[in-house]
């Protein structure tokens, strides 16, 4: 099996998108593009967990593949590496059900296995977990609501660098910001290996009241393919480690 | 590990019977036990004895955990965990099924809470016999990642403090698998989260610090310097705080290395306690000396005295 590598955008937002397309159909289609697309909602300290509102969190999770969560900011560092790890599992798990059921037959999934079989399925599940290579965008709403909890945002995506760097699988993070000055979203950090970089760089706030979810995760889908990955991978490569196979 | 996922905990009523969808065993549900990060832990009754029974909707985390059980028991370290008794799917309804695995019912007292009863003078023994624990785990080529009060007993006759949740246990080498911040070196700032020894070495003086801070701390601006005056300021640990502090520090390459030293600070400290009784002894034997020799010398005076007399 050829290692492969897997894609996710983390959105961390607090509110409702308000402009342009809606983000439920840009999550479906960069999950067409083998890009899951995580959601991290963030409560203020007199919200409720159910939210009116923050339905949307979900809604762009489950069109995009991947795994929302709601959290109080003192939990986000804990909330952030855990919704990127099950997201991984879940991705790799599907990959797996997927093989089952081209070998076993359409009515395979792990659940139609019996406990002790299915206990080796999900240790290579879990190899895969720990050795696949890792790209996460992370995509943070930075509108004026957000300003007092960036801090916070910070600390947790330099703690989901520590866990994620604990991994034998290599990584690379990139971070962006929307709303951008002129564009729908921000590089705030280019892809790289660490997140412990951007405690000089980040934040850098922008101010309004508009949310432009639905362009901003197709602005960061395209980020994937930019020349400046394909570059840094090959740079970081040690010759024929993209062939290595298990 | 957070709210949103201990809410989803199952509710099972007490006399509720589960039948497993593969082995067809029946287990009666009693009460509940607890919430772990995944699932939730029922005492239940089979065939007329006690045992304890994890459920959860999440059957990939249950697999996984399933999996480290089977592995201790394979590397005969099944006396670090709970043994593990059966493995089943309970299935509800067409579309509900959960996944559960059985285990041995270990009884017994919270850390704190017996230490509180039975005297600080325990809190060696129990680092002590952590710690052989530790080193046969991370020999067997495991670390036990969420190393937490919550996931420790102490059974009684004799006093052994045990493990009874095993779901974080990682392959050496890996990314630690679960965690909890006020245990975990990462969050302090002290180290990876990489498994290997020393990162359970860490999570153990955490555990002893949390019996004398039992509303944990936070970590301020300085998280080293946190943590090293915490430790300083638990009186009862002082006779422990130099291999403790070391621990925190990542200085000890394995469990056997601060057992070691752990011991050999216990019995320095045994020897000058000793010492210092019979001292102490023998201080309070020269008192009825003096006294006796006081008394020898009034009468001698008195004796004299009455010489003198005519």
């Amino acid at each position: 099996m050829k290692k492969g590598t897997l894609k996710q955008i983390l959105l961390i937002t607090d509110g409702c998108s308000n402009k342009g397309e809606d983000p439920e159909v840009t999550a479906a289609l960069a999950k067409q593009q083998g890009i899951t697309v995580n959601v991290i909602g963030i409560l203020d300290d007199d919200q409720t967990e159910d939210p009116e509102g923050l339905q949307e969190v979900e809604d762009i999770a489950l069109s995009g593949g991947g795994i929302s969560q709601l959290v109080y900011k003192q939990a986000l560092a804990q909330t952030v590496q855990t919704v990127t790890k099950q997201a991984m599992t879940q991705t790799l798990q599907g990959f797996v059900n997927q093989e089952l059921k081209q070998i076993l037959g359409p009515d395979q999934s792990l659940e139609e296995i019996e406990p002790e079989k299915r206990g080796e399925i999900m240790e290579v599940v879990e190899d895969m977990g720990e050795t696949c290579d890792l790209e996460v965008l992370v995509l943070t709403d930075t509108s004026a609501s957000m300003h007092d909890k960036l801090p916070t945002v910070k600390e947790a995506l330099i703690d989901l660098s520590i866990s994620l760097n604990a991994r034998i699988g290599r990584n690379r993070f990139s971070i962006f910001n929307f709303p951008g000055k002129r564009k729908d979203i921000e590089k705030v950090l280019d892809w790289s290996p660490k997140l412990d970089s951007i405690s000089s760089i980040f934040p850098k706030l922008t101010s309004g009241g508009i949310t432009p979810t639905g362009p901003a995760i197709r602005e960061a889908m395209y980020q994937f393919g930019k020349k400046g990955l394909l570059r840094n991978l090959r740079d970081e490569d040690e010759p024929g480690m993209e062939e290595a196979g298990y | 590990m957070n709210q949103a996922w201990k809410k989803q905990g199952i509710n099972i009523k007490p006399g509720t019977v589960i039948t497993g969808k593969w082995h067809q065993r029946r287990y009666v549900i009693k009460r509940k036990l607890g919430n772990g990060a995944v699932g939730t832990v029922y005492l239940c009754e089979h065939n007329g004895k006690y045992a304890a029974l994890k459920i959860s909707e999440n059957n990939t985390s249950m697999t996984v955990e399933v999996n480290v059980l089977k592995s201790l028991q394979k590397a005969q370290a099944s006396r670090l965990g709970p043994s593990l008794l059966d493995v089943d799917d309970w299935e509800i309804s067409r579309n509900m099924t959960y996944s559960f695995y059985v285990m041995e019912y270990l009884q017994g007292d919270s850390l704190g809470h017996f230490i509180s009863r039975n005297g600080h003078e325990w809190v060696g023994i129990f680092m002590l016999q952590l710690l052989e624990d530790l080193e046969y785990l991370h020999q067997s080529g495991w670390v036990f990642g969420d190393f937490k009060s919550e996931n420790l007993i102490v059974l009684s006759q004799p006093p052994k403090i045990r493990w009874i949740d095993v779901g974080g246990t990682t392959q050496i080498g890996r990314a630690i698998k679960e965690y909890t911040e006020f245990y975990d070196r990462g969050y302090w700032g002290m180290g990876s989260r990489r498994a290997e020894p020393g990162y359970d070495l860490f999570a153990l003086v955490m555990v002893f610090l949390h019996i004398y801070y039992p509303k944990r701390f936070e970590k301020g601006p300085n998280p080293k310097a946190t943590l090293l005056k915490k430790l300083h300021d638990a009186r009862p640990l002082r006779l422990y705080r130099e291999p403790l502090k070391k621990a925190l520090l990542g200085k000890y390459q394995s469990a056997a290395d601060m057992r070691n030293e752990l011991l050999n600070t216990i019995n320095r400290a045994g020897i000058t306690g000793r010492s210092g009784k019979p001292s102490n002894r023998s201080g309070s034997g020269k008192a009825p000396l003096a006294e006796g020799s006081g008394i020898a010398l009034v009468a001698l005076f008195y004796y004299l005295f009455s010489l003198l007399l005519p």
